[in-house]
């Protein structure tokens, strides 16, 4: 192909070069620094929920003057408590995890890892950034229209998101939200698209499927199962966009009484827009910790100098965790009032889901197992990944059986267990991935010493907020309350809200550390050398940072798996991938 | 290193207060000391694994420092795989199968004939309880007579003689050890009737009639918590279910239909 010696040349302005740039190093780091400013919003969200939850009642004068509906005098109103929480959720998931592992490191690392220049389609790659920002601006903006933001919960279950009287938020808010996610879901989709073809249709010579990195099978399968699981998702914020604003009754039955009126609708139910939504909300948790198991695994055998224990099996685990993540939605509404023996169905599929899960916790514990353990700062955030993955994962056992689960459901438990998996794991992945790839994107390092301190607040801080809430749920505290004043049986636990607030107020304090050390280091840090972590993955084949088009003249030929540490009879102990087996033999 | 400790205090501690706490209120009923028996094991199962895992993360960590030699070359070890994948297969398997019989228990069996029926009304953001009366029979009812101010939550026709003794109330009250069936419904937005106590929670979802059975055995009061989101009065729509005695039970009947007349 005329690809393999294509003379490539930069972008000649600014403007294509660094805003509307086709590159997908380029978009790769618009992702993850458009990422990063949404975690800032939706922590800052929570640390005015944390705020209320420990000092409940408490007027904060400063506060009444940003948000002069919300915090009225300076008093939380429980409308605008539970406007926070829907869009600290929303944007977690979507603007923040799901924009930075698939938008960021899969933009950045799919054509690094594989070998090839660019994305398969370098334009609807841009289109795809270009539609995520107005995305977040709908959503952030939506705090400041009538009724405030949407309030119904990430999960905007009607009729309280449907009917515009039932919340203040499902005013305008809850319409602004449906707006966002339809443009979220567009911009999903055609990076889901550009990922899948891109690696079908671009791997260098050499790269086998089964020899590809982890982090590019996970994000092949999160993306695969992404564009099956969005669309449901889109159609169903359709109908509920039709039955707020068309008068239609896809989700709402007969015999709505709301403030002394009889609403005219009848034929639907609630029931189908919870279907709806989980056929996309549980595949999306598997899109989001999928990438981050993988950006685990992949730093694993960096940083024990061992190759990855399992690899194969690894890969048919991530097979069927996705496969079965399409037939358990209905764990979520094992009390829903759904028929119960469906319940029944859904418990077992869920449960089977913990033995492909179950190896690949095994295997991460047994690749480091005879390794050379070295604790560089990115090595530190992957033991925290796993080891919250080893703690959060327990708590699916009690969630997924349909038995246990009547008494958990929607307590703090659910709340602490979703936190360590979709909330940790992810982040200590992500964390690990900028430490591990900062180099690659701006050919500098960024700093050990405060990558430490980051490490040593971040940890214990989010072990210790989510646990509590694990306690918290066991004992029967519902989530979604404004404050727990109305119930006796949950007096005692006021003070343990106020230990979960400190916590989480050092945790959010913590981040700007590393947003400091991220900026600070794209310009100040100390120089890279090509290949820092000394790894063996194909990424660092390319000079460090990879200059546009990635790989010079040629295209580099991949001779075998990306795990090859320590392989007897070769010098050194990294064999990267591009080394052909006349240097070293090849196993895989 | 230091994390290798970390990890170790981590688990003990999270192993010791999650084994050694007593989580729940004790039951009130058989169905709950069923629930607690698979939940205690559960957690005795879970435990284990979750402490030899990360204990063993934690010695990984603590023995294979950076001593300057070189690491093991292995691909992986498929008996191991193989041992590692049918044994968590057959526990976490095996305690769903086990679930069964008590989500059965909840669902799958009829109240028995004689249940005292209760209906259930949830609104934003309070609990409506409705008892036949004497007669046995609920009164018919039209939700164009609905009526908060002035009592009438579920909207009883009163030229119907069957709701002529209907009683209705705020809080769910019961005679110890009778079956109860509760009808529950919702009138605006989903709700969810949760008791601790019981073991047992419950959506209740506008357009349909959701069944709930069960029998309280131990007198006392129980707090009913909603635990579905259902607007801004959600932490406060709170009802609670008092277990009495037959006779007291009979009295607080009688009281109600006194003051009806």
């Amino acid at each position: 192909m005329g690809e393999m010696s294509r003379a490539v040349h930069e972008p000649p302005t600014f403007l294509r070069r660094y805003v509307f740039s086709t590159d997908h190093k380029v978009i790769g780091i618009q992702y993850l620094i458009t990422a990063m400013f949404m975690a800032i919003a939706g922590g800052g969200l929570v640390a005015l929920m944390r705020m209320q939850l420990a000092w409940p009642g408490t007027k904060w004068a400063w506060l009444g003057r940003i948000f002069p509906d919300g915090m009225e005098s300076g008093v939380m109103k429980p409308e605008f408590y539970l406007s926070l929480m829907t869009m600290h959720g929303t944007i977690m998931v979507f603007f923040v995890v799901s924009l930075g592992l698939l938008g960021g490191f899969g933009n950045f690392l799919i054509p690094l890892q594989i070998g090839a220049r660019d994305m398969a389609f370098p334009v609807l790659n841009m289109l795809s950034y270009w539609t995520i920002v107005p995305a977040c601006l709908v959503m952030l903006g939506s705090f400041w229209v009538e009724g405030g933001a949407a309030a119904a919960g990430w999960t905007a279950y009607p009729p309280l998101s449907a009917v515009r009287t039932a919340l203040p938020g499902s005013q305008w808010g809850q319409t602004l939200w449906i707006l966002g996610m339809a443009l979220f879901i567009a911009s999903f989709t055609m990076g889901g698209l550009n990922y899948v073809t891109t690696i079908f249709d671009q791997r260098t010579k050499g790269m086998s499927m089964m020899r590809m990195p982890l982090t590019i099978w996970t994000m092949f399968i999160a993306s695969a199962i992404g564009l099956l699981a969005f669309p449901p998702l889109l159609a169903a914020a359709v109908l509920l966009l039709f039955d707020r604003h068309g008068g239609t009754s896809f989700f709402l039955p007969s015999g709505l009484y709301f403030g002394n009126q009889l609403l005219p609708n009848s034929g639907g139910t609630p029931l189908l827009w919870q279907h709806l939504f989980w056929f996309l909300g549980h595949p999306e948790v598997y899109v989001l910790i999928l990438p981050a198991l993988g950006i685990t695994l992949d730093l694993l055998p960096v940083f024990t100098r061992k190759p990855l224990f399992g690899y194969r099996l690894t890969v048919y685990c991530l097979y069927a965790i996705a496969a079965l993540s399409m037939i358990v939605w209905g764990h979520h509404m094992y009390v829903s009032g759904m028929s119960p023996y469906v319940g029944e169905f859904f418990a077992i599929g869920t449960l089977a889901i913990t033995v492909p899960s179950t190896i690949i916790g095994v295997n991460m514990i047994a690749s480091l197992w005879g390794g050379t353990l070295r604790f560089p700062t990115p090595m530190l955030f992957v033991i925290g990944a796993i080891v919250f993955f080893g703690t959060g994962g327990f708590g699916g056992i009690f969630l997924g059986n349909a038995t246990s689960d009547i008494q958990l459901h929607d307590t703090y438990f659910v709340v602490g267990h979703f936190h360590l998996m979709i909330g940790g794991v992810t982040l200590m992945a992500m964390f690990a991935g900028v430490y591990y790839w900062f180099p690659k994107m701006f050919g500098r390092m960024m700093s050990e010493r405060l990558g430490k301190v980051h490490f040593w607040l971040t940890f214990p801080a989010f072990y210790a907020i989510f646990l509590a809430m694990h306690y918290q749920g066991l004992a029967g505290m519902p989530r979604r309350y404004y404050a727990f004043d109305k119930y006796e049986y949950l007096q005692w636990l006021q003070g343990s809200h106020l230990h979960v607030s400190l916590a989480a107020f050092l945790l959010f304090g913590a981040q700007f550390l590393f947003l400091y050390n991220f900026f600070r280091s794209v310009f100040r840090g100390r120089k890279a050398a090509d290949n820092p972590w000394n790894a063996a993955t194909l990424e660092w084949s390319s000079p460090t940072p990879a200059p546009h088009g990635n790989w010079g003249e040629h295209l580099p030929e991949v001779h075998r798996w990306p795990y090859d540490y320590s392989v007897p009879g070769a010098t050194g102990d990294c064999t990267p991938q591009t080394t052909p087996a006349s240097v070293a033999p090849v196993t895989f | 290193m230091i994390l290798a400790f970390l990890v170790w205090a981590f688990t003990l501690f999270v192993t010791a207060y999650f084994m050694f706490t007593t989580w729940f209120p004790p039951g009130i009923n058989a169905h709950a000391a069923a629930y607690d028996q698979q939940f205690r094991l559960t957690l005795v199962i879970t435990g284990v694994i979750f402490f030899l895992a990360q204990m063993a993360l934690g010695w990984v960590m603590f023995k294979y420092g950076d001593d300057g030699k070189r690491a093991e070359y292995s691909h992986g070890n498929n008996r191991l795989e193989v041992l590692w994948t049918s044994a968590a297969a057959v526990l976490f398997v095996g305690l769903v199968l086990m679930g069964t019989t008590i989500w059965a228990s909840v669902h799958f069996t009829d109240p028995p004939a004689d249940s005292m029926v209760i209906e259930v009304n949830a609104k934003q953001f309070a609990w409506s309880f409705r008892y036949p009366g004497p007669d046995g029979k609920f009164g018919r009812t039209d939700l164009k007579l609905i009526n908060d101010s002035a009592g009438n939550p579920f909207g009883i026709d009163e030229k119907d003689p069957a709701g002529k003794d209907d009683v209705v109330s705020s809080a769910v009250k019961v005679p110890v050890g009778k079956p109860i069936l509760l009808k529950m419904a919702a009138r605006d937005v989903i709700h969810n009737f949760f008791v601790r106590e019981l073991r047992l929670k419950q959506d209740l979802v506008p357009g349909m009639i959701i069944p709930y059975h069960f029998q309280a055995d131990t007198p006392g009061k129980y707090e009913v918590a909603c635990s579905e989101l259902c607007g801004l009065g959600h932490h406060q729509m709170r009802s609670v279910l008092e277990v009495m005695s037959e006779a007291d039970f009979a009295k607080w009947m009688q009281e109600q239909l006194a003051q009806k007349q």
